[in-house]
């Protein structure tokens, strides 16, 4: 490898630097860190799919109200999300700081609606008795793997809200740039990518029969 | 950030009218999938169709929301294609059980 200077390379390409791939360092690494969460989540994916078409008795708890509607109504609240996150990066992009931080305020307040109503999600869970090691069908593989992803998921939702609002507090203060609030957007999308997986795959997958 | 300033006008490439479309597909298809969610298929034909769709609505995601149709190719080549093989590799690992998948549930009709 040869030497680079401080200074973005003239043209290679491939020769790092600040731009890599003609792409920052800290987007570069948001990246990095999206592709080991995407292996990460295809692992339990992968697994769930497995012993979800294995077990001919797994249980089907999810009635089309509440459960179908609300976690219908989840989706297209973290879809509104990105969007609401697509113009907060188009509105740093602008140099347009207000406009920033009313954006991603939006997208954190979307993320907070997700996690509350997949919160009152679970506690209808808990009461028909389907907990993370029980349910009444006898399947706990169902709670270890419907809990474990979509726990796994919120989390991530979690840290989201977090990070938005710390971003937005930063870019309100006139520290952050346009490449972090691109950086954050990176890893909110990919929450919103992750559910479009979760959703179909465990919750579609499980639907009450009549 | 003066090398990367060359690529500041490609991340704002996409106007507010593209991105409300993207949404309204994504939308569109998430229904799509709630109604596929109360046909009764054998489970691996419907799980088969569901990720088939959430790929495709990654895809979307992807290119637009996450700009990668916007940036340098090599980006993609360098990001994309090794986490499909890490993804096939899963897969591969568990030779041959992991085809299995593809009949398991299917004798076992409807549940």
């Amino acid at each position: 490898m040869h030497e680079t200077t401080k200074e973005a390379p003239a043209g290679g390409l491939w020769s790092g630097g600040v731009a890599p791939l003609g792409t920052s360092s800290k987007k570069l690494g948001m990246w990095l860190f999206i592709v080991s969460d995407t292996l990460t989540f295809s692992a339990i994916l992968l697994a769930y799919s497995y012993l979800r078409l294995a077990n001919p008795d797994w249980p089907r708890p999810f009635d089309f109200y509440p459960a179908i509607i609300k976690s219908t109504g989840m989706t297209l609240v973290l879809l509104m999300s990105s969007l609401t996150m697509v113009l907060g990066v188009a509105a740093a992009h602008r140099n347009d700081r207000k406009a920033t931080v009313k954006w991603l305020l939006a997208t954190a307040a979307c993320g907070a609606t997700f996690v509350i109503l997949h919160m009152t999600e679970w506690v209808t869970l808990f009461h028909e008795g389907y907990t993370p090691w029980s349910n009444p069908e006898g399947v706990p593989l169902f709670g270890a793997t419907f809990f474990g992803t979509t726990g796994l998921h919120m989390l991530h939702v979690s840290i989201g809200v977090l990070y938005l609002l710390f971003i937005a507090t930063g870019i309100s203060r006139n520290k952050f740039t346009a490449d972090d609030v691109e950086v954050s957007g990176l890893y909110w999308h990919f929450v919103d990518l992750v559910w479009m997986f979760v959703f179909p795959m465990i919750y579609l997958m499980s639907i009450k029969l009549r | 950030m003066s090398g990367h300033g060359s690529e500041s006008g490609g991340h704002q490439a996409g106007s507010t009218g593209l991105f409300v479309t993207v949404w309204v597909v994504l939308a569109a298809v998430t229904g799509i999938e709630v109604l596929l969610g109360y046909m009764q298929l054998v489970p691996v034909t419907m799980l088969t169709i569901l990720v088939l769709l959430s790929v495709f609505k990654a895809g979307l995601i992807i290119g637009y929301f996450m700009h990668m149709k916007f940036e340098r190719f090599s980006l993609f080549l360098a990001l994309i294609p090794p986490t499909l093989f890490c993804i096939m590799m899963i897969c591969i690992f568990f030779f041959p059980d992991s085809l299995r998948i593809l009949t398991l549930g299917t004798a076992q009709g409807l549940k």
